[in-house]
C-alpha cells in the first residue's frame, strides 16, 4: 500500500505518482481539490481523504475507488468499469457518458447526472444517488439503470428536464416523481419484477454506507423507460 | 397525390445498338434502376430511383449508358429555383428536416480560385525540386518560446509530444459506420504508407486497425462512442471535436439501423439502438471546461500524445481558437463550412459557418497578435480540393490541412451525395457486405498513395518555383500569395495584396 499526503502538491505529481506505483492499494490524505485523481485507471484501490477535484475517476477501466468526503464535477466520466463510492455528495456531470462501472453516492448530486450513460455487452452500468438529484437528470439515457433514492426527505427527488432525449437504460425513484416529464418517457409505479433488476445494487448502498434496505424499500419506486431506441427516426426526409 | 410527383432528376439514356442485356448494370445498382425485361430481350430502367453515382455507366462492357439531368423544369425563375419548389413540395409531404449528404454545393465564393500562387523570375532563383532536396516534412504540436540550456550549457531539446508528417496533409475524421470497413482500411494503410495520419472519427476504432495505432488520430466526441483506455492509448494523437464545419453547432445522428455487427462492437453500444451525439459536450461549458477534458485526456495517456481540438469555422473563430490555445490544447483543426458530411441538414449544411480561407487567415492573425501562435499549430480543412490549395492553405497560415472528400473521391466516390441511404454502390458509404467488397482495400490504398504522391510533387514544384525549400519557410508568407477579384476587405482579412500590387 502506498500512502501520499496530498497537501500543497499539484495534480501532474500527485497523478503521475498513482500512475507509476506498482502498489495496487493507494490512500491518498488531506486530498485538496486535485483533479483527474484515477483517471483511465485499472485494478487500482485508491482511498481518497479529503475532497477530490474535478473528472475524479475519468475513463476508470477497473478497481476501485473510495472518497471520504464530497467530490466535485465529472466524476467517472466515460468510465468504462470499476467502482466509484462517495461517502458525502458529488457536483455537476456525475457519470457522463459512463459506459460501465458502478457509482454510489451516498447523499446528492448537481446538474447533469448521468447524462448519456450507456451500456454495452456484459457491463451493467450503474449510478445510484442516496438523496436528490439536479436538472437534466439521464438527459440521453441510452442504457444502464440510475437509482435516485430520496433520502434527504418527502420532495421530489428529481428535477426539471429530467431525461430529456432518453432512448434507453432506466431510471427508478424512490417517491414521487416530478408534475412533468418529457413525452416519450414512460413512468409507472415500478412492480417487483422491475424492482428485483436493481436490488443488487440498493443492497450495495445499504452496505457501503450503513443504511437500512427496509426502510428504503418502504416507500414505493418509479420507473422511468423511453418509449422508443430510435428517437428521432421521424424526423428527415432524403433531400 | 399528385401535388407530391417530383420529375425525376436524372435519366438514364441507353444506347439500344450498343446494349448486350448483359445485365451488368442491373447487377450493379444497388437502387434497382436497372432490370431486364425477358418478354421483350431488353433492359428497362426506373430513372426516379437514380442517384447519379456512374457505377452502372463506368461498368458497362459496351459504353451504352449515360446519365444525364434532366431537361424537364419548372417555370424559370431566379428566385424560385426547381430545387427549392422541390423541396417544399418534400416538406409539405413528410413534415421531415431535409437531410443531404456530402459538402456544400451552393454557389459561394470560393477563396481559393481567387488566390494566387508566386514565383520566382531572374532574382531569388526558382529551386528543382528533381535536382534540389524540398522540405515538406513537418510537425504538428507545441512548439518552445526560448531556447533552453540546463546547468552545464546544453540545449534543453526536450518538447511537447509531435506528430511528425511526411507532408503537410492528413486525412480528417471519417466514422467507421459512416464509411465501411474497406473504406478505412485504405485509409489507415495509406497513412502509414506515406507517413501521415488519418482520423478515426467518433466511431471507435476496429480492433483490426490497431496496427495502423502509430499512423492513427482517435477521435473523442460528444457521444463518447468507443472511447476507453485502450482506444485512447492505440493513437498517436487524440482528437476532441467540439464541431464540424458541414453541420456547426449540432449534434450528430446514427441510425439504430446502422448500428449493427462491428459498428455497434466498435461504438461500444446495443445493436438496433440509435447513436445519438448531442450538439454539445454535456461537460464543455466554457474553455476552462474544455481545458478539463483536454488534460484529463492527457493524464489518461501519461502526456505521451498530442491533443487536437477540432472546432468548425464559425464567426467568433478566432476569438474562439485563442481561447482553445489557452486550454492546453497542442493543435488546432478548422473545418471550414464546404467541409463533407455523412448526412446534415441541407440548412444548416448550406448556410451556417464560413469559409475555411477566411477563417483561417484571421484564426492565424490573432493567434500571432496575442503572441500565442507557437502555442498551437493549426490544421485547416473543409474543402481543400488539389495540391494548389494545400500551398495557398499553408501561405495563409496552416501548419498542415485535413482532406477527406478528395480521399473518397480517389476511392470511388463519385460526388452523388446520398450518402445517407447507406446504399452507396462504390462501396464507401454503406455497410452492407455485398456492396462494401466493391472497394477493393490493396487498390483503394494503393490510389490514395497515388494521390498523395502527385500532390508531394507538385507541392515541391511550386515552393521550388518560389524559391522555397521548405514548409517551414512557407508557413503564413502570405506575400507568396496575390488576389484576384476580391474587395478591399477580403484582401484585408486575407492578408494579401491584390494582383498587380
Amino acid at each position: 500500500m502506498i500512502s501520499i499526503n496530498a497537501a500543497g502538491m499539484d495534480f501532474i505529481s500527485l497523478n503521475s505518482i498513482l500512475r507509476e506505483t506498482k502498489e495496487k492499494k493507494a490512500v491518498i490524505n488531506n486530498c485538496e481539490g486535485q483533479r483527474y485523481i484515477g483517471c483511465a485507471a485499472s485494478g487500482m484501490d485508491i482511498t481518497v481523504n479529503g475532497t477530490p477535484g474535478n473528472a475524479l475517476g475519468s475513463y476508470l477501466n477497473g478497481g476501485r475507488i473510495t472518497v471520504h468526503g464530497n467530490a466535485q464535477d465529472a466524476v467517472g466520466d466515460t468510465m468504462n468499469g470499476g467502482e466509484i463510492i462517495i461517502h458525502g455528495s458529488a457536483g455537476d456531470g456525475i457519470g457522463l457518458s459512463q459506459r460501465g462501472g458502478e457509482i454510489y453516492v451516498r447523499d446528492s448530486a448537481g446538474y447533469r447526472a448521468g447524462v448519456h450513460m450507456k451500456q454495452y455487452r456484459d457491463k451493467t452500468t450503474v449510478l445510484v444517488i442516496g438523496g436528490s438529484a439536479g436538472s437534466f437528470l439521464g438527459e440521453y439515457l441510452a442504457g444502464g439503470y440510475i437509482i435516485v433514492l430520496g433520502l434527504t426527505g418527502d420532495h421530489c427527488p428529481i428535477s426539471n428536464f429530467c431525461a430529456a432525449g432518453m432512448h434507453g437504460g432506466k431510471i427508478f425513484v424512490r417517491g414521487v416523481l416530478p408534475p412533468s416529464l418529457p413525452r416519450q418517457v414512460i413512468a409507472a409505479e415500478a412492480n417487483a419484477e422491475d424492482m428485483s433488476a436493481v436490488q443488487p445494487y440498493i443492497d450495495k448502498y445499504c452496505r457501503y454506507f450503513g443504511k437500512d434496505k427496509d426502510d428504503i424499500l418502504s416507500k414505493p419506486f418509479h420507473m422511468l423507460t423511453p418509449d422508443s431506441k430510435n428517437p428521432y427516426k421521424m424526423l428527415y426526409v432524403f433531400n | 397525390m399528385p401535388i407530391d410527383f417530383l420529375y425525376p432528376k436524372f435519366e438514364v439514356v441507353r444506347n439500344p445498338q450498343r446494349c448486350i442485356a448483359c445485365r451488368v448494370c442491373e447487377r450493379q445498382c444497388a437502387n434497382e434502376v436497372h432490370r431486364f425485361d425477358p418478354a421483350l430481350n431488353l433492359m428497362e430502367s426506373d430513372e426516379s430511383k437514380c442517384v447519379d453515382c456512374h457505377r452502372c455507366v463506368s461498368l458497362c462492357p459496351t459504353r451504352a449508358l449515360k446519365i444525364v439531368e434532366t431537361d424537364h423544369a419548372f417555370r424559370k425563375n431566379a428566385n424560385w429555383s426547381g430545387e427549392i419548389i422541390s423541396e417544399i413540395y418534400l416538406q409539405a409531404k413528410s413534415g421531415g428536416v431535409l437531410l443531404s449528404s456530402m459538402g456544400n454545393p451552393a454557389g459561394h465564393p470560393i477563396y481559393w480560385d481567387k488566390l494566387l500562387i508566386n514565383a520566382s523570375q531572374v532574382t531569388n532563383p526558382s529551386i528543382d525540386p528533381l535536382r534540389e532536396p524540398i522540405e515538406t516534412k513537418t510537425f504538428l504540436g507545441k512548439k518552445t518560446h526560448d531556447i533552453k540550456r540546463d546547468k552545464n550549457g546544453h540545449l534543453v531539446t526536450e518538447t511537447s509530444p509531435q506528430l511528425e508528417i511526411s507532408m503537410p496533409v492528413m486525412f480528417s475524421a471519417m466514422s467507421y459506420g459512416s464509411i465501411s470497413y474497406n473504406a478505412h482500411e485504405c485509409l489507415a494503410r495509406a497513412a502509414a504508407e506515406l507517413g501521415i495520419y488519418y482520423n478515426t472519427g467518433e466511431g471507435g476504432l476496429h480492433e483490426d486497425f490497431y496496427r495502423y495505432g502509430a499512423h492513427t488520430i482517435v477521435q473523442v466526441a460528444s457521444g463518447r462512442f468507443g472511447v476507453h483506455k485502450d482506444y485512447l492509448e492505440a493513437g498517436a494523437a487524440i482528437e476532441i471535436k467540439m464541431g464540424q464545419g458541414a453541420k456547426p453547432g449540432i449534434g450528430g445522428h446514427l441510425p439504430g439501423g446502422k448500428i449493427v455487427g462491428d459498428i455497434a462492437k466498435t461504438r461500444m453500444i446495443p445493436e438496433g439502438s440509435d447513436a445519438i451525439s448531442p450538439a454539445p459536450h454535456h461537460d464543455i461549458y466554457s474553455i476552462e471546461d474544455l481545458r478539463q477534458l483536454v488534460y484529463s485526456l492527457k493524464e489518461a495517456t501519461g502526456y505521451r500524445k498530442p491533443v487536437i481540438v477540432k472546432i468548425a469555422a464559425v464567426h467568433n473563430v478566432a476569438a474562439i481558437a485563442s481561447g482553445i490555445a489557452r486550454s492546453g490544447a497542442d493543435i488546432i483543426a478548422i473545418d471550414g463550412f464546404r467541409g463533407g458530411t455523412g448526412a446534415a441538414p441541407t440548412r444548416i449544411r448550406d448556410h451556417v459557418g464560413i469559409p475555411i480561407e477566411l477563417a483561417l487567415a484571421s484564426v492565424d492573425d490573432r493567434l500571432r497578435e496575442e503572441g500565442i501562435r507557437q502555442d498551437v499549430s493549426l490544421v485547416a480543412g473543409g474543402s481543400v480540393r488539389s495540391s494548389a490549395d494545400i500551398v495557398k492553405a499553408i501561405a495563409l497560415g496552416a501548419d498542415a490541412v485535413y482532406v477527406a472528400t478528395a480521399p473518397l473521391l480517389a476511392l470511388g466516390c463519385h460526388l452523388c451525395a446520398t450518402c445517407f441511404t447507406g446504399k452507396c454502390n462504390w462501396g464507401i458509404a454503406t455497410q452492407e457486405p455485398e456492396l462494401v467488397k466493391r472497394l477493393n482495400p490493396e487498390i483503394g490504398f494503393l490510389r490514395l498513395v497515388n494521390l498523395l504522391t502527385a500532390w508531394k510533387h507538385e507541392i515541391s514544384e511550386m515552393m521550388g518555383g518560389m524559391g522555397i525549400n521548405s514548409i517551414e519557410a512557407l508557413k503564413g508568407n502570405r506575400l507568396m500569395l496575390r488576389g484576384v477579384g476580391l474587395n478591399e476587405k477580403e484582401l484585408q482579412i486575407l492578408g494579401v495584396r491584390h494582383a498587380g500590387e
